[in-house]
């Protein structure tokens, strides 16, 4: 069924879906995310091992995500994906949980915070440390 | 318990569809992932990780066991390197591929509809899906 929407970005934006449409929003981007990075990392090691050194590919795509900004956003992508996932699989398994969803994307960020921000902590002083 | 009730309001039997046989799978290998990677980390520690690598090292073990991502900061991976963990890295690589593109596919088709460049684009992610599985063995078999 083809879905004719006559929704406006504006609109669609101004939707007051809160904490667990976010949580949508950021699975599908941390998603995209994901296979971006796989697909790159991917390509790279067929170039290096596969096809051989002498294509300056795989420098280009390793510069790019062993960038400390790249690594940022490839941690909250891994990490987020992860923890939104399994509140999508315990959602699906007790659906009597749906009742306490809100809760649930609570702790979801109390124990995503903590988590990133060792990460965070990590790649930025290794970053400083010109490394 | 009414709000409970009118969660649940009748049984339904599941169809067997593509659809549904997909969103089954990406839980079940949401959830694998999660036991391939905690075996990656016990793996790791059993290989001595405790005394020869960083966190960052762990980490790369831990989403993909290969010997590339460990080999440039040991001074022995030939330890790290058996048939167990090859076919690790193709269970981890399958699960994660198919869930990741099962996932493109269903983000793509929320905002295509049902015009002709349904069918392309699913055959489009379909071939990227299929070539990524070859590439990412054929390395694994290689390495």
């Amino acid at each position: 069924m083809m879905l004719k929407s006559k929704v406006s970005i504006v609109k669609g934006l101004s939707y007051q879906g809160g904490l667990p449409m976010l949580s949508w929003v950021l699975h599908r981007i941390s998603g995209i995310g994901i296979i971006l990075f796989v697909g790159m990392h991917v390509a790279a090691s067929f170039f290096v091992h596969v096809v051989g050194t002498d294509s300056n590919i795989p420098d280009l795509l390793n510069v790019f995500y062993e960038s400390w900004g790249f690594q940022l956003f490839i941690y909250f992508c891994a990490i987020f994906h992860a923890l939104n996932g399994l509140r999508i699989i315990v959602l699906d398994l007790w659906p009597q949980a749906l009742q306490y969803q809100r809760e649930m994307t609570w702790l979801e960020w109390l124990i995503f915070i903590p988590i990133y921000g060792m990460g965070v902590f990590f790649i930025l002083r290794n970053a400083f440390a010109g490394g | 318990m009414s709000a409970r009730s009118t969660l649940r309001p009748r049984s339904v039997q599941p169809a067997w569809s593509f659809e549904y046989i997909m969103w089954f799978f990406t839980r079940v290998s949401g959830l694998t992932m999660y036991l391939l990677a905690l075996s990656g980390v016990v793996g790791a520690f059993i290989l001595g990780a405790r005394t020869q690598v960083d966190l960052q090292t762990l980490l790369r073990w831990m989403f993909f066991p290969n010997r590339f991502h460990v080999e440039p900061y040991l001074d022995d991976a030939a330890f790290w390197v058996t048939a167990w963990w090859q076919i690790m890295q193709i269970l981890i690589v399958f699960f994660a591929v198919s869930h990741g593109f099962n996932g493109l596919r269903v983000v793509i088709e929320d905002y295509v509809g049902r015009s002709f460049w349904r069918p392309l684009l699913r055959s489009v992610v379909f071939l990227l899906w299929l070539a990524m599985l070859v590439i990412a063995v054929f390395v694994i078999l290689q390495a």
